[in-house]
């Protein structure tokens, strides 16, 4: 069988984005997909391409991928990924809201973004929809959404008609090792050879790195959404909370997506299928409500629900792994990869090609994590 | 686990078929030209489809068109029908207005 280029394992919005970026650069990478594209959590977020709260270590990332990448992406795609940069809003209805939104527009205008408090009267202009109850919210301006399953679908179209290979229903279940460098991977079916390995798997990243006795610090967590029926246009900003009761927005579709957390999630049964769970929904309509009393006449047509890839200090690894060469790990986006894969996406390909990416990395190496004492 | 399907670009052009105006997904009003096109472009199962072109996403939730998709996509990948997976069914089985779910499991 003819050597591959790159192998990357994981056709995700991460997998696919690497694709289309190494394509770009002229490397044609193999995409190996357990399931379908897109099958976990790119398919399952809630679309929010932001700013406001990053960690400072990811901030950069998606101060470049709002700058530079997102609002071309439709065009350069060939696919309308409805990408809206209209803002976003995290809401408070207490002092202490206020003060955790205080927080975090400190850390983000030390980083050069414009980010500000704003009262109650300026956000009824901004969006007349939320009750009496909200008193303030953060607002970032350049904050906006975008549809997470097209996207996905997007960069693995266009890099597939680049050149890329995919093969989907395949599962990646080990590293192949030759003289101490990556040779390949092996299968559930068979083995593929090539020199660069690029594990993109989310959680899954963790199993096949440790066939090579590598190691990521991350769990996986239930988080589960949910979607409404078409509804005549309300607002466009991406919302959020500072309780960080529930997210979402209004599609360009009409119909809302919303996301949101019980705080009981690590706590549930195991399970192997991400599976919806009866007091969830409810939940999450009942947080909605307390801030958007007219999305109560909506219906909720569907629920479902995902893996989140926890990293153990909340941003991912995006990185080389000194020991075998040749390996690379982008995963464990601990729930917010979406609004920053195209910057990632881009990086990890200029990475792979040349060692040294345009944006720096370093914040985000494997061997970060140190224990207490 | 889903069958193994290698995402080989189709040869040649896009031919576009007589009946292809046909509305498949009538709650999102997806034509079956759209669905060709669609897994032209790469997208070989029902929940890619679905995913792309909003095709059974709709009130509905695709208990009306979802065979039709199957077969639609079957047709083009050269397979027989039931080698194209259906979308993962989810709750709730009809739509649920929103101030009616948010009382779900409140005490009284």
């Amino acid at each position: 069988m003819q050597k591959k280029e790159v192998i990357i394992v994981g056709g995700g919005v991460i997998g696919c984005a690497i694709a289309y970026y190494l394509a770009r650069l002229n490397v044609k990478a193999l995409v190996i997909e357990s399931e379908e594209i897109g099958h976990g959590g790119s398919s399952r977020n809630g679309g929010g391409v932001r700013q406001s709260a990053r960690d400072p270590r990811e901030l950069p990332l998606a101060m470049h991928a709002i700058r530079y990448i997102w609002p071309n992406l439709s065009d350069e795609l060939g696919v309308d990924v409805e990408y809206c940069q209209e803002g976003n809003l995290r809401l408070a209805k207490t002092e202490e809201h206020i003060k955790i939104l205080e927080r975090v527009i400190a850390q983000g205008i030390s980083l050069g973004l414009d980010l500000r408090l704003i009262d109650q009267k300026e956000v009824r202009e901004i969006c007349p929809y939320v009750s009496d109850e909200v008193i303030a919210a953060s607002y970032c301006p350049t904050d906006g959404h975008g549809n997470p399953m097209v996207t996905t679908l997007a960069y693995y179209k266009r890099a597939r008609e680049m050149g890329a290979e995919f093969i989907t229903g395949e599962m990646v279940q080990s590293i192949l090792i030759r003289k101490g460098k990556v040779g390949g991977i092996k299968t559930n079916l068979g083995t593929y050879e090539s020199d660069q390995v690029i594990l993109a798997a989310g959680y899954e990243s963790r199993a096949i790195a440790n066939t090579v006795g590598i190691d990521i610090p991350m769990q996986r967590t239930l988080v589960e959404a949910l979607v409404t029926d078409q509804q005549p246009y309300m607002f466009p900003q991406m919302i959020g909370t500072a309780a960080s009761d529930f997210y979402g927005h209004q599609t360009k579709h009409g119909s809302f997506v919303f996301g949101g957390m019980t705080g009981l999630e690590p706590y549930g049964s195991e399970v192997d299928n991400p599976i919806t769970r009866s007091i969830t929904a409810p939940s999450i309509c009942r947080a909605i409500l307390g801030y958007f009393p007219a999305i109560g006449q909506s219906n909720i047509v569907r629920t479902w629900s995902g893996w989140l890839d926890v990293c153990a200090d909340h941003v991912p690894i995006l990185s080389k792994v000194d020991e075998l060469p040749g390996l690379t790990l982008a995963c464990a986006f601990s729930g917010h990869g979406y609004g920053i894969a195209p910057a990632v996406g881009q990086s990890m390909a200029e990475l792979v090609v040349n060692g040294s990416p345009s944006l720096s990395l370093d914040a985000f190496r494997y061997d970060r994590f140190q224990p207490k004492s | 686990m889903t069958m193994k399907m290698e995402r080989k670009l189709i040869q040649g052009d896009f031919i576009p078929r007589a009946d292809d105006e046909l509305i498949v997904c009538r709650c999102e009003e997806i034509t079956q030209g759209e669905i060709r096109k669609a897994v032209y472009d790469g997208m070989f199962t029902m929940n890619e489809v679905k995913r792309y072109l909003r095709a059974g996403m709709g009130l509905c939730q695709g208990q009306t068109c979802s065979g039709l998709v199957q077969k639609i996509i079957a047709r083009e990948l050269g397979l027989a029908p039931g080698e194209v997976e259906i979308s993962t069914s989810r709750s709730p089985a009809r739509p649920i207005q929103m101030k009616q779910m948010a009382r779900d499991g409140v005490k009284k």
